[in-house]
């Protein structure tokens, strides 16, 4: 068993009630905060080495001491809770199942940072979380740990929630700004970043639901502590949402020491692939991130174990390795299709861009178009260079990473699978019947012989 | 229909509002599109953006913008309820297609249409968030998860019974 923090108390029934949370240790750690200096918090989270949660795996600590403190200038933190990456859906089960949890570790953020109104920007379809969310609020203002001058420490902070209406473009740290402030949600060019300039230009940290939930087990034990768990800059424990083709789909949270082999067969965690079937590919941290092979994702382009943690998957860059990214860990088997896959993910990303700047407008229709076109046997062997090409111009030139985020997932499709797309070219007919399948996809990797 | 909230829907009006800064009104635009699509019909005609236009101060362009941005927000009216069927990858692996298929031939609509009886519209949907439960859909403000042709079948003869009564 690995060790757990965030999901420690997932078994105790009725945890999600202020009552329960309390008697379980709930708020001990916010009354540890409260003696603390602000500054000492956002040292321990330094010392921690906590990685931002919702995908970009930036130290959470750094970007809180980018915060800038002008004098007279309200600041706020604000929660990104608009989770959208395909495939992840684990800060959906944290605020459903351990509101007080979250709001905890929003209330350390808070004092910590200095921001007296809080917002957590949550998707607008997840509907009937904000009632979940607020009723946790009002207990916890009730039992005194929100409103004015919480403890006798003469800080005062409000906690409200702030309904989205459904764009994955709000993901986006100054899209989702923008959203909040009541416009469309269309990335902001930077600088200046949040940090200096955020919501109604007033100095603002975004983190994610998962980022500002760690920091309660941290302040609990003492960033050093933090960091002993996990394995070189990956520490701590990370959730990981599972979907796909495995028998236990699920979120589960990890100590980031267990290989990616154990984290799919072990009965632990995913139990392995369903209707006795092979693994054939794998995306790990969410659509955005390169999908890789069976063999490449169970080891290393030199023949090494694959971890669960940020440097292991992400080992060997973009030519043999993948991204943890936000944990959305989806599973495809030997009956999938890496085309249609493909497909899907591009029509998702067409449907997503705010259409402000042209490559990703422009890009992310023409790349469905295409893959649709292969997909439905009416591909040319040139479309599939001009993919490459498109997934190229797109990459790095826009003003928000969901340009990236489109172009990868067309890039690593070609990278790793060319065979199946060609195979799709080649057999227009014979592909609207049948799957291409296992092929070679999880023979094991020829690692050349050193010097 | 008269577009105008009621008292105790303006109380929660003014309670939205009161949580941004002075002068941030503005902030409250979606939450409110969101109270005002519930109310007025499912959808967001012109007269109820100007509306909400009115109540926050500001111009109805910039209602129009927001609310033609966000997929939440339905510019055409819709059955009385909105079957929105994710089909994003990990749905996919999970059979989203054969249950949009489904749904498509048992209710004779496709996708964006409206059953003749006003009681069904079929909207294929991206990522919602639910990929471990797949194959799924969101109903009005819950998910449906795990979904299979037999759970159609029900959820189609659940929803009827409670438009008849």
């Amino acid at each position: 068993m690995g060790i757990k923090l965030l999901l420690a108390n997932d078994h105790i029934e009725g945890i999600r009630y202020y009552e329960t949370y309390r008697k379980n240790g709930g708020y001990t750690t916010a009354e540890k905060a409260f003696k603390m200096s602000p500054a000492d918090i956002v040292e321990e989270v330094k010392k921690s080495g906590l990685r931002g949660r919702g995908g970009a795996g930036f130290p959470t600590g750094m970007k809180w001491s980018f915060l800038a403190k002008p004098e007279g200038v309200p600041r706020h933190l604000v929660c990104n809770a608009d989770e959208s990456e395909p495939g992840t859906f684990k800060d959906r089960y944290l605020m459903e199942f351990h509101p007080h949890l979250f709001i905890e570790g929003l209330l350390i953020s808070s004092y910590a940072l200095g921001s007296n109104a809080t917002y957590v920007y949550i998707r607008g379809e997840y509907a009937w979380i904000p009632d979940i969310l607020e009723q946790a609020i009002a207990e916890a203002k009730n039992a005194g740990w929100l409103g004015k001058n919480i403890l006798g420490s003469g800080f005062d902070c409000e906690i409200y929630v702030h309904r989205g209406a459904g764009a994955y473009i709000c993901g986006e740290e100054t899209a989702l700004i923008e959203s909040l402030e009541g416009k469309r949600g269309n990335p902001r060019m930077k600088p200046p970043f949040p940090a200096i300039q955020g919501v109604w230009m007033r100095p603002t940290v975004v983190n994610n639901v998962e980022t500002l939930a760690a920091v309660v087990p941290i302040i609990q034990m003492g960033g050093e502590e933090y960091a002993k768990i996990g394995v070189g800059r990956s520490t701590g424990t990370k959730l990981l949402s599972v979907c796909g083709n495995v028998n236990k789909p699920g979120v589960y949270e990890i100590d980031m020491t267990c290989s990616v082999e154990e984290f799919i067969y072990s009965d632990e965690y995913c139990g392995g692939i369903p209707k006795g079937r092979s693994l054939k590919a794998c995306i790990p941290g969410g659509s955005s991130v390169p999908i890789v092979p069976a063999n490449l994702l169970l080891k290393t382009a030199k023949g090494e174990t694959r971890y669960m943690n940020y440097e292991s998957l992400s080992d060997g860059g973009f030519a043999t390795g993948t991204m943890m990214g936000s944990g959305g860990f989806i599973v495809l088997d030997d009956a999938q299709c890496v085309v249609r896959h493909t497909m899907t993910l591009a029509r998702f990303y067409n449907h997503e861009s705010c259409g402000q700047c042209s490559p990703c407008r422009e890009g992310t229709g023409w790349m469905y178009k295409i893959l649709k076109n292969i997909e439905y046997g009416k591909g040319k062997m040139s479309d599939i260079d001009l993919l490459w090409d498109i997934q190229r111009k797109i990459e790095g030139n826009t003003i928000c990473p969901l340009g990236d985020a489109a172009a990868w997932p067309v890039a690593a499709a070609i990278r790793h699978f060319r065979d199946e797309f060609e195979w799709h070219v080649k057999n227009p007919e014979e592909s609207q019947t049948r799957n291409f399948g296992l092929a070679h996809y999880a023979d094991p990797i020829h690692v050349p012989a050193s010097a | 229909m008269e577009i105008r909230f009621s008292e105790e829907k303006m109380n929660k009006v003014r309670e939205i509002i009161a949580r941004y800064p002075e002068g941030k009104q503005k902030s409250a635009l979606i939450p409110l599109l969101h109270l005002a699509q519930d109310e007025f019909g499912g959808w967001l005609d012109v007269p109820v953006m100007d509306y909400v236009a009115s109540l926050l101060d500001i111009l109805p362009i910039e209602v129009y913008e927001v609310a033609t941005f966000y997929t939440m927000f339905n510019m055409k009216p819709v059955g009385k309820y909105l079957l929105e069927v994710c089909q994003t990858g990990p749905c996919m692996l999970n059979g989203s297609d054969e249950i949009i298929d489904y749904i498509k031939e048992k209710l004779g609509i496709g996708p964006g249409e409206t059953t003749p009886d006003g009681l069904f519209t079929l909207k294929p949907a991206e990522c919602l968030g639910a990929c471990g439960y797949a194959p799924m859909m969101q109903l009005g403000k819950t998910y449906r998860e795990h979904l299979t042709k037999e759970k159609i079948d029900s959820l189609i003869e659940e929803l009827r019974g409670a438009a008849a009564n």
